[in-house]
């Protein structure tokens, strides 16, 4: 089982002081949003992605509390990998979903949705399964962290949404994961 | 002459069958068969010998009249040619046959059909001769006669009629391609049977695909939903009345029923779980369906009818997933990872005894029971993915493709036949192939879009 990290992932140590900040900061999250740089463009018009909340206009980044918040917030992290036919929760992956955790227990009224898959080199039914296997382990974990079971849901995609679309192994390592999406 | 001529008139001048139209094709005169000793031809497809291509000549089926029909292909005369395409095609690649089509031969008179010219076939070289007729009714309908001769003993050896609504013409070349495959190869009947599929369109990280439905030969193509949801792993009911497929309808994965008459569908069961994977019995009164709870698949049975409670066949840690019946319906073989990988187990239909029957290393998925009980198709994925067979004991493991990427055999409804989908790599194209259980003889399906996903339904009535 070697390959793993497709991406640069924070080490658990530096997680945990961005956790730290994160809880300590509360309101102050949005003040972090606000330091972005004055010459960067205006969000986008009405973006079309149904996940991105629209942005105050007064505000240059995302609201607090919403997917766009949340994906920014997280840098990275809401989303973990899984080895070949794995679906089981790793030190990296722990690290992420603390984070997810910590996010979600802070906007308490936010739903979220598991979206789980798998990379080609696998049967297409297998892969349903086994894309709902890792939804559901990424979940079982945030459920452990105190997250209400009831605010998530898992949906499989198996093997049909790749984000990497390569046929090799770096590609299938970042498409065999479990991603958090929280429901605006 | 040897031929026999009375029948025959009554088939040519026969107006008992020929009140009211039909859906189906209604035998004229029910196929006859000369005793196999004088058709000089026997042997079996499963037969590993290197078989020697058969030459039959499928000249233009003639006409009584040339009238305008209601089909694509015209006047009776067009369709006569139209008629002996499709055979031509159909009994093509497939291992045995070296056909001749109209194309390249004289035409034969209408009286001629029943009494064919041997001397001419004989210099071409043909061995076997297929002749026909088309004749329009005053109804609309068409009466189409075939018949099956061997040229060196200038002797019938079969002869069939059918009677189709216009649109309808090309299940009577496929009848006669049917009638002509069997009496020759020993071999049950398939070309008169439908495919379903996944339409597959667009970039590989946002493909669409939608359910598509078409005729043996990738005729009469029709698409069964738009692409707005996702759909996948059709499976056509026995009697080619519905559909079962799995849609993200609503945004999750469930299984529906499609019924093809009245467009409408229903899920096979109102759980919140995901469902995948859906079979029918060879009888069509259960559905197999596999549902996730809490990230564990299990094996499920329900009455297809509808309303009945879903009985949970297997009960292990993993996924346990697919699932197909052995033509009795006696027994499911179908795929478990509980000993670690995918592997292809056997139980009875209640889901009792339990038992792993490939051990061959790799990982065994998609397990489908051939039509005739004889064989277990299935993917092989040892580094790559190919379409392999097994004995229902899990012995005598064969190779019938050697690709990137295969997987998810469907048999042809006289177990001869595996179609499957093969997968480009890099692009993650996909295409609908099929090979014969030589392993010989593997050829791409035409579809008017990238295909995956391909069940091949029974031969129709």
């Amino acid at each position: 089982m070697t390959l793993r990290n497709p991406r640069m992932k924070t080490p658990p140590a530096t997680l945990r002081f961005a956790a730290a900040l994160l809880l300590a900061g509360g309101l102050g999250l949005s003040g972090c949003a606000k330091k972005a740089p004055a010459e960067l463009p205006p969000p986008p018009p009405a973006p079309a992605t149904a996940t991105e909340a629209p942005a105050p206009a007064t505000v240059s980044g995302p609201a607090a509390g919403s997917q766009a918040d949340f994906v920014a917030s997280l840098m990275g992290q809401d989303t973990i990998y899984f080895d070949t036919d794995r679906y089981n929760i790793d030190a990296a992956d722990t690290a992420a979903l603390t984070a997810q955790a910590q996010w979600l227990l802070k906007y308490p009224a936010k739903r979220a949705t598991l979206e789980g898959h798998a990379d080609e080199r696998g049967t297409r039914e297998y892969n349903l399964a086994l894309g709902e296997r890792r939804a559901t382990a990424a979940k079982n974990y945030l459920v452990s962290l105190g997250v209400d079971a009831a605010r998530l849901t898992t949906v499989s995609y198996g093997k049909e949404r790749p984000v990497a679309l390569g046929s090799d192994e770096e590609s299938w390592a970042k498409n065999r994961r479990a991603v958090t999406v929280t429901v605006d | 002459m040897i031929v026999r001529r009375l029948p025959l008139l009554a088939l040519l001048l026969g107006t008992a069958a020929v009140a009211q139209p039909q859906v189906a094709p209604q035998p004229v005169v029910t196929p006859t068969t000369t005793a196999p000793a004088e058709g000089g031809l026997t042997g079996s497809v499963s037969d590993e010998t290197p078989w020697q291509d058969l030459g039959i000549a499928i000249p233009t089926f003639a006409t009584n009249a040339d009238i305008a029909t209601q089909t694509s292909a015209g006047s009776t005369a067009g369709l006569g040619r139209a008629l002996a395409d499709v055979i031509t095609s159909d009994l093509k690649n497939n291992g045995l046959f070296k056909p001749a089509g109209p194309d390249a031969l004289p035409q034969p008179s209408f009286g001629q059909i029943v009494a064919p010219d041997f001397g001419v076939w004989s210099g071409r070289g043909a061995e076997m001769l297929v002749h026909g007729y088309v004749r329009a009714n005053s109804d609309g309908s068409l009466t189409v006669g075939c018949y099956l001769y061997d040229v060196a003993l200038r002797q019938q050896l079969v002869k069939g009629g059918w009677q189709v609504p216009p649109a309808d013409w090309r299940r009577a070349a496929h009848k006669c391609a049917d009638l002509v495959y069997s009496r020759l190869s020993g071999e049950s009947p398939f070309f008169d049977s439908k495919i379903a599929y996944i339409a597959e369109t667009g970039p590989k990280d946002r493909r669409m695909k939608r359910l598509a439905i078409m005729d043996s030969d990738g005729a009469n193509h029709r698409y069964i939903t738009t692409g707005q949801a996702i759909a996948l792993t059709p499976r056509y009911a026995p009697d080619y009345k519905s559909l079962l497929y799995l849609s993200y309808f609503n945004g999750y994965p469930r299984i529906y029923v499609y019924d093809l008459e009245t467009g409408k569908q229903r899920l096979i069961t109102q759980s919140t779980n995901p469902t995948f994977a859906p079979r029918w019995s060879p009888d069509g009164k259960w559905i197999l369906y596999s549902m996730a709870v809490g990230g564990n698949t299990d094996i499920y049975k329900i009455s297809a009818a509808g309303g009945g409670q879903p009985q949970r066949l297997t009960n292990t840690p993993g996924i346990n997933i697919g699932g197909s019946f052995s033509p009795d319906g006696s027994k499911i073989v179908f795929e478990s990872d509980r000993s670690g990988g995918q592997q292809i187990y056997v139980m009875d239909a209640d889901g009792a005894n339990q038992k792993r029957i490939s051990f061959f290393g790799g990982r065994a998925a998609t397990p489908e029971w051939s039509p005739r009980g004889d064989q277990i198709a299935f993917t092989h994925i040892a580094g790559n993915f190919r379409i392999a067979v097994i004995s229902p004991a899990g012995s005598n493991l064969r190779y019938l493709t050697d690709s990137w990427q295969d997987e998810a055999p469907t048999w042809s409804p006289n177990g001869r036949i595996v179609q499957f989908f093969r997968t480009e790599k890099g692009s993650g194209r996909t295409g609908i192939w099929q090979v014969d259980l030589t392993g010989r003889n593997e050829r791409r399906l035409p579809t008017p879009v990238d295909a995956s996903d391909p069940a091949w339904g029974p031969v129709r009535p």
